[in-house]
């Protein structure tokens, strides 16, 4: 019994190793960074380093399920910036009027994952030829609604969000203002490190679990051979297209509430975007489709902003760390060309 | 269901031809709308005007010399997203150089970002999407070191001026250098076995392979082709701005891939023709031209420009039901 238990273990690691090489050298280099850090180990850095890995994360959870299908997203980072921009102008309010502000944002995105999908699918056009179009719409319309940078985000949304827990019970009023005794273990964490846990518990891990989410993976892995057994390749390629506008959503929405204002910025939607890319091949997501997860996304970009973090207190000359980035991003993904050296066929090099 | 395009006038069209022919119509399109605009606004029709239209083509050549590259690249069914930081690093390094070495030296950096490509892709077996945006960060890091990230002080030389901004006959010289690349382009793309490797390794890697084609070699070449073209492009938006500086290729990439597929390239490599290339950049190049006329914002141009990919590929772009 344990010997079958110990060997469906290697067999899992096996099969996550990028996803486990991810997730160990996070966190050795982020208990360094915390380590040197003067203030290491308090709630204040972790609140800081969350807010700013909270949108790219997001994204590249969007960037994940097209990738496992076999496609590729180019529009992430305009609808990200689009639903920023929308963002600016509905959540000024207070009260009721924000939650229909964020529902509508929501909305916005998944409709612009939708439309992706229908392009690529009743369209047949190659998913990233498709959505670099779709990208220059969702552009478009982001500068028709802040043509310059500017509006105004619920100053107390944006106090509660991108603050500990603590800070988010006291303006929300619940557990006595975040007074009550046993509330306090949790204070100090940040509130948007709990949102990205939620958004992966209760959007990603029912929908990989799903036979839509399974569906996408099937694609990914051989599309003719899912189409064969009967799955729903239609809906699959769909949801998995609206549920990138919805990550992306949540990203644009965080971006507003932290910066308390839109942004239509062309360039810095374009960076999002391929960073986005970076943060899916470094979380063990094969660009080819079929294996992966937007768990080892998250990780991937968790490794990315690590680096920066470390620049900061490292003292490295700032001229130097776009090319310190740029080798540790190229270092990362040549790690996955160590497979090669097994293949004894060279034919299983074409696929 | 009535076959409707079996009664279009491009239905005779053979499958490679089609778009060339439907992207030619759509720049005719455009140009008529355009001065349509201009007769009722200002009474003229500049945009007929022979001074006009060289003019575009000049504009036209620099975003050309990139399109060439970049279809060899697509046609293998890889992309390279390094081209905007290889071009700003070889307009960057032949304003440094100077002197009679400019040329040759930004052109090295071509050659090799294309062997580092390459060699990623074909021996590492990295995918190309990642592996060049990976390149494509250590350049720009690589440049920012070197120029402290500001627009370096350092001039185009002569020379460089010479080939991109001086006219002979009134025509431009980045035309003849256009023109001389896309006539190479084409004796390569059909009368050469390079060409013939570029398009059978596009269609089925495996089977190029398995016939003889050294993949490997045909791969790193088609990089290097690309590189090249992007830094001799960079060279002459060098020459034409009178200096390089951060980000000059930033605006470039995207409608290269744009310009490749909307005139009949296949994204999945292993067809199409090199005429339809030359087509998509006229097309970009006049659309952009336009509507700048027509003083529309930057928010309607980003909407018109993503509908008219969309809707040109959905003429003639469309793939099949279910990927084998």
């Amino acid at each position: 019994m344990s010997a079958t238990k110990s060997s469906d273990f290697g067999l899992r690691l096996r099969q996550n190793m990028g996803f486990a090489i991810a997730v160990v050298l996070f966190s050795v280099v982020y208990f360094l960074y915390h380590l040197a850090h003067p203030k290491g180990f308090s709630s204040q850095v972790l609140v800081q380093n969350s807010n700013e890995v909270f949108s790219l994360a997001m994204l590249a959870m969007a960037q994940t399920v097209p990738v496992l299908m076999g496609g590729l997203d180019l529009s992430v980072g305009a609808v990200m910036t689009l639903v920023d921009c929308l963002a600016s102008h509905v959540l000024e309010g207070a009260g009721w009027s924000i939650f229909g502000g964020i529902a509508l944002c929501l909305a916005a995105g998944a409709a612009a994952g939708f439309v992706n999908g229908c392009v690529v699918v009743f369209g047949r056009i190659q998913p990233i030829i498709a959505t670099l179009a779709t990208g220059a719409i969702y552009m478009g319309l982001a500068l028709f609604l802040r043509p310059i940078p500017g509006g105004k985000i619920n100053e107390d949304i944006n106090w509660a969000m991108t603050n500990a827990l603590g800070d988010f019970a006291e303006t929300v009023g619940i557990f006595d203002d975040g007074k009550a005794p046993w509330f306090q273990f949790f204070a100090g964490v940040p509130t948007s490190l709990v949102f990205l846990v939620l958004v992966a518990g209760i959007i990603w891990v029912p929908f990989r679990r799903s036979v839509t989410g399974r569906t996408v993976y099937a694609i990914g892995s051989a599309e003719g051979a899912a189409f064969m057994s009967g799955l729903n390749i239609h809906r699959g390629k769909l949801a998995a297209f609206t549920l990138a506008g919805i990550f992306a959503g949540i990203g644009g929405i965080f971006m507003a509430i932290q910066t308390s204002s839109g942004n239509a910025d062309i360039p810095m939607a374009g960076a999002y975007t391929l960073s986005s890319i970076a943060s899916v091949v470094i979380g063990g997501t094969s660009l080819l489709g079929g294996t992966g997860g937007a768990i080892g996304s998250i990780f991937g970009t968790l490794i990315l902003k690590v680096i920066s973090f470390n620049f900061r207190i490292f003292d490295i000359a700032p001229l130097l760390q776009p090319l310190f980035e740029g080798l540790v991003l190229l270092g990362a993904v040549s790690l996955g060309a160590l497979s090669i050296l097994r293949v004894k066929n060279q034919l299983e090099l074409f696929r | 269901m009535i076959d409707m395009t079996r009664y279009s006038p491009f239905s005779r069209l053979s499958r490679d031809d089609k778009p060339i022919a439907i992207a030619a119509t759509f720049i005719l399109v455009i140009l008529s709308a355009g001065t349509c605009y201009t007769m009722l606004r200002f009474g003229s029709a500049p945009l007929l005007t022979p001074a006009y239209l060289i003019q575009q083509l000049q504009i036209g050549s620099f975003l050309g010399i990139i399109a060439a590259g970049m279809m060899l690249v697509i046609l293998i069914s890889q992309i390279d997203l390094s081209v905007p930081w290889t071009l700003a690093a070889g307009a960057m390094t032949a304003t440094a150089v100077g002197g009679q070495w400019a040329l040759p030296a930004a052109l090295g950096v071509g050659l090799f970002v294309g062997l580092l490509n390459g060699f990623g892709v074909a021996y590492l077996r990295i995918p190309s999407m990642i592996f060049t945006l990976g390149v494509n960060a250590v350049m720009r890091g690589l440049m920012v070191a070197q120029t402290g990230g500001f627009a370096p002080q350092t001039a185009a030389t002569d020379l460089m001026r010479y080939i991109a901004a001086e006219r002979t006959f009134g025509i431009p010289h980045a035309i003849f250098v256009w023109l001389a690349i896309s006539i190479g382009m084409v004796v390569l793309l059909r009368k050469t076995t390079f060409g013939r490797s570029i398009y059978a390794i596009g269609n089925k890697e495996a089977a190029a392979y398995l016939s003889g084609v050294a993949t490997r070699r045909v791969t790193i070449l088609a990089f290097v082709m690309c590189s090249v073209a992007a830094s001799l492009s960079g060279v002459l938006l060098a020459g034409y701005a009178t200096k390089a500086y951060q980000g000059m290729g930033d605006a470039y990439v995207l409608p290269a891939i744009a310009a490749v597929v909307i005139g009949g390239t296949n994204i999945l490599g292993g067809r199409g023709r090199y005429l339809g290339t030359v087509i998509g950049v006229i097309l970009i190049v006049l659309l952009n031209s336009v509507l700048s006329i027509m003083e529309m914002p930057e928010a309607g141009r980003q909407i018109i420009y993503g509908l008219v990919i969309i809707s040109m590929l959905l003429v003639y772009g469309r793939g099949e039901k279910v990927a084998s």
